[in-house]
């Protein structure tokens, strides 16, 4: 089987970390966001990746390439020289995806959840029309695009984008299995799937809605990148419990990569990610954070829903809190406060930042 | 002989420095240390043929105020009284109302000085100068240099260049007179007393004119009696060839509010090096790391892994924990700072409590380091409706949970605080 992931372009609601890696790349609970996809997709048996990206990165190749050996299956990429909307990009990888008559996995790059390849092909076959939708139920539709269906057979009736009144609470989770056939609805232009595909779909009782069980999340920006880590890290506990470290000192949930070098009298989570190599020294106090790889947080510093970036260095007694997000190699130096600090790659902050700003 | 009044004020005095004065009488905050009052006196007992220090104010009885006395009395030898105003009288007035107790003993001159400036006290010096200067005994201002701007929220001198007499003398001008600034630390002969016996003369006339404009006669007496040195002496007395400037280049402030308590302190911890080298702190095994200049009493008990200063002065039966950081604070008597907890530029008050990797920290108002002549910037608690960050101030008996952040803000005594706070006044 194969597989689409809107992969887009610069990742720009997650920058200062897309400015160094490419979105795909960047490490969600110490393994690269796309990786978290495609070794899901694979496990369902698709057996070649198609990533359909607006902009083309070296690194992002290179990585790819290492991927197809260790997982064994094929991974394409499609770039699209202009902007082709959410559809167009189904249109530039025809080929790829209607060699033969199995349905194909379109996803966007930016969620995360207990991913259910397996339960959709179920239930697409089982339906048999062109297109299957993924729904998760939210607590506030209206920031999102809203599906109404027919509960008992998942029949899409329509689409209401950021609902004013309640109408549904169930919103478009971004994953999709569509029949090849599907594809000639699309032309290669700059085309909406939501605003122009969908609709005509739905009237013509082509598409249907399978509601996601379990936890669900855009982890595009920093803020839901980290409540999609807490959620992401519940469900480790509740699957694979052993993943995660325990002990004195650390509460909730906390994974630490192995290489991690932990303090004295550090009292960490819940809802920490340790990366490798990083390194807290004594007397650290961390909740809600992640830590990517080689950073390293002083004694006796504080820090609360931060991202801290590879290679940063947090000095000592410094507070960090309400989604501080540090690029690649910052250095914090000591005993300052971050409230809301958005700090670009290799930047060196030597004065407090007591309002949410960003520091270029 | 020679004698030396301190004008301390009274309660309704430096409400400037509030919470902080709502537990001990200013002139009693201890800076860099000790009493604010005993830098004074200290620099005073110096002084050979200093026979008596006397505190001139309207605080009623303490007993911060008579321990202080009492301890004072015994460290330095000479006599300490405290001579109690009916009412607030000025500064001119209270010296006046006292003049037989403050002459008798006939002292040939004596210093009067304000409790809450900070200064080397240059009293050696000023007593050479007056005897230099005037045809007999004059009176002496001890004058300091300001920049224009700042000058006008002081009392401005204009100086004559060869003399040193005082030309002109007006207290807090609307525009730039001089930038010789008053300290507020002057020397009279007892000469003085007629000069100020004149304006109550005419004050006393002045009622008897206006009595019947509807006001209760038994204020008329004390109305007389209110009498200020600088508006009402030193202005008539400019250019009348009896009042001069000892200009001084070394250090001076004013303490009117918690944040200029942290410059003073630092002045004064500086001053240590040559006074009082005993009463700071250095690095030793198993003793906490100290930067800077640090005050420690020995009662307090402090884990080894805490870095201390520069400019902090930690009080009696203080508790640091492991891991703590404290710069630019003065940490008061029985308070505990929890582990790993970070204090900067922040006063915090008797038996206060600062929980776990908590973080109190306020701004300091220091004067411009790039202007030698800057002083602290006139304080105002509010500009454009929104409360100016400054030093954070606990009150008495404060409890911070663990894990928050206090920042600018001023909270008031015995309060148990649940969350962090920023640029407020926490009632």
């Amino acid at each position: 089987m194969k597989a689409l992931i809107l992969v887009g372009g610069y990742g720009t609601r997650l920058r200062p970390l897309t400015l160094s890696v490419p979105k795909p790349l960047v490490d969600f609970c110490n393994k690269p966001i796309l990786l978290h996809q495609v070794e899901a997709l694979v496990n369902a048996g698709v057996s070649h990746v198609i990533l359909a990206v607006s902009y083309m990165s070296e690194l992002l190749e290179r990585e790819m390439r290492a991927q197809e050996e260790r997982l064994g299956i094929t991974i394409s990429l499609s770039h699209e020289k202009e902007p082709l909307g959410t559809a167009g990009p189904l249109a530039l990888a025809r080929e790829l995806l209607s060699d033969n008559e199995e349905p194909f996995f379109v996803l966007n790059s930016d969620v995360i959840c207990d991913f259910p390849f397996e339960d959709m092909l179920k239930f697409h076959k089982h339906h048999g029309k062109e297109g299957t939708i993924v729904v998760t139920k939210v607590e506030e539709p209206s920031k999102y695009g809203v599906v109404v269906y027919e509960g008992e057979t998942g029949s899409i009736h329509r689409f209401v984008e950021k609902p004013q009144v309640f109408v549904s609470n169930k919103i478009n989770a971004g994953m999709y299995i569509f029949s090849p056939s599907m594809l000639q609805r699309i032309q290669l232009r700059p085309t909406s799937i939501e605003k122009e595909i969908f609709p005509v779909m739905a009237e013509q009782g082509h598409l249907y809605a399978m509601e996601l069980q379990g936890f669900w999340m855009d982890i595009g920006q920093p803020k839901d990148f980290l409540t999609g880590m807490c959620m992401y890290l519940q469900s480790v506990r509740q699957q694979t419990p052993e993943r995660l470290r325990t002990g004195p000192g650390f509460h909730g949930n906390v994974l630490v990569d192995p290489t991690a070098v932990i303090g004295e009298n550090c009292s960490i989570g819940p809802n920490v990610t340790l990366g490798a190599g990083v390194v807290l020294e004594d007397g650290v106090r961390i909740k809600r954070c992640t830590v990517l790889k080689g950073a390293r947080v002083r004694s006796h510093s504080w820090l609360e829903s931060c991202i801290v970036g590879w290679s940063s260095s947090v000095g000592q007694w410094v507070r960090m809190e309400n989604v501080t997000v540090l690029g690649e190699d910052v250095i914090v130096n000591d005993e300052l406060y971050l409230n809301g600090a958005n700090v670009l790659p290799h930047k060196s902050i030597t004065d407090s930042v007591p309002e949410p700003r960003i520091i270029m | 002989m020679l004698k030396t009044v301190i004008l301390i004020g009274g309660p309704q005095k430096g409400t400037r420095f509030r919470p902080l004065s709502f537990e001990v009488p200013k002139p009693l905050f201890p800076v860099a240390g000790v009493p604010m009052l005993q830098h004074h006196i200290e620099a005073c007992a110096k002084i050979p043929n200093m026979k008596e220090i006397l505190l001139i104010g309207f605080y009623q009885p303490n007993e911060e105020l008579n321990r202080f006395l009492m301890c004072a009395q015994q460290d330095f030898k000479v006599s300490i009284r405290y001579l109690q105003e009916y009412a607030a009288l000025g500064t001119g007035g209270g010296i006046y109302h006292f003049r037989d107790q403050i002459l008798s003993g006939a002292p040939e001159a004596f210093f009067v000085m304000n409790a809450d400036v900070c200064s080397e006290f240059p009293l050696p010096e000023m007593l050479a100068f007056q005897k230099e200067h005037g045809d007999t005994y004059s009176f002496v201002i001890l004058g300091t240099t300001a920049n224009r701007k700042q000058s006008m929220n002081y009392g401005c001198i204009v100086e004559n260049q060869q003399t040193n007499e005082v030309l002109h003398y007006v207290e807090k001008p609307s525009t730039f007179v001089s930038d010789i600034i008053n300290c507020g630390i002057y020397l009279f002969t007892p000469d003085i007393f007629q000069h100020i016996g004149t304006v109550f003369q005419k004050n006393q006339q002045d009622m008897l004119l206006y009595a019947d404009e509807g006001d209760e006669q038994s204020n008329g007496w004390h109305r007389a009696e209110v009498i200020r040195l600088e508006q009402d002496i030193f202005t008539a007395l400019a250019g009348q060839g009896k009042l001069y400037v000892y200009k001084t280049h070394r250090f001076w402030s004013q303490i009117k509010s918690a944040g200029s308590a942290i410059y003073a302190s630092r002045l004064y911890l500086n001053q240590y090096h040559q006074t009082h080298p005993e009463r700071l702190a250095t690095n030793k095994d198993g003793g906490p790391k100290i930067s800077g200049n640090v005050y420690i009493h020995p009662t307090a008990n402090i884990d080894p892994t805490a870095v201390l200063g520069p400019n902090v002065s930690i009080g009696t039966d203080v508790t640091i924990g492991a891991g703590v950081r404290v710069r630019e604070s003065i940490i008061l008597h029985g308070a505990t700072l929890q582990d790993h907890s970070c204090v900067l530029n922040s006063i915090v008050g008797w038996d206060s409590t600062i929980g776990k990797w908590s973080r109190v920290e306020g701004t300091p108002s220091d004067p411009n380091p790039n202007d030698p002549y800057a002083k602290m910037d006139s304080e105002t608690l509010f500009r454009d409706g929104k409360l100016t960050p400054s030093i954070t101030i606990l009150g008495c008996n404060v409890n911070i949970p663990s894990e928050v952040i206090i920042l600018n803000s001023i909270v008031l005594p015995h309060k148990d605080l649940n969350r962090s706070f920023k640029n407020q006044i926490i009632l």
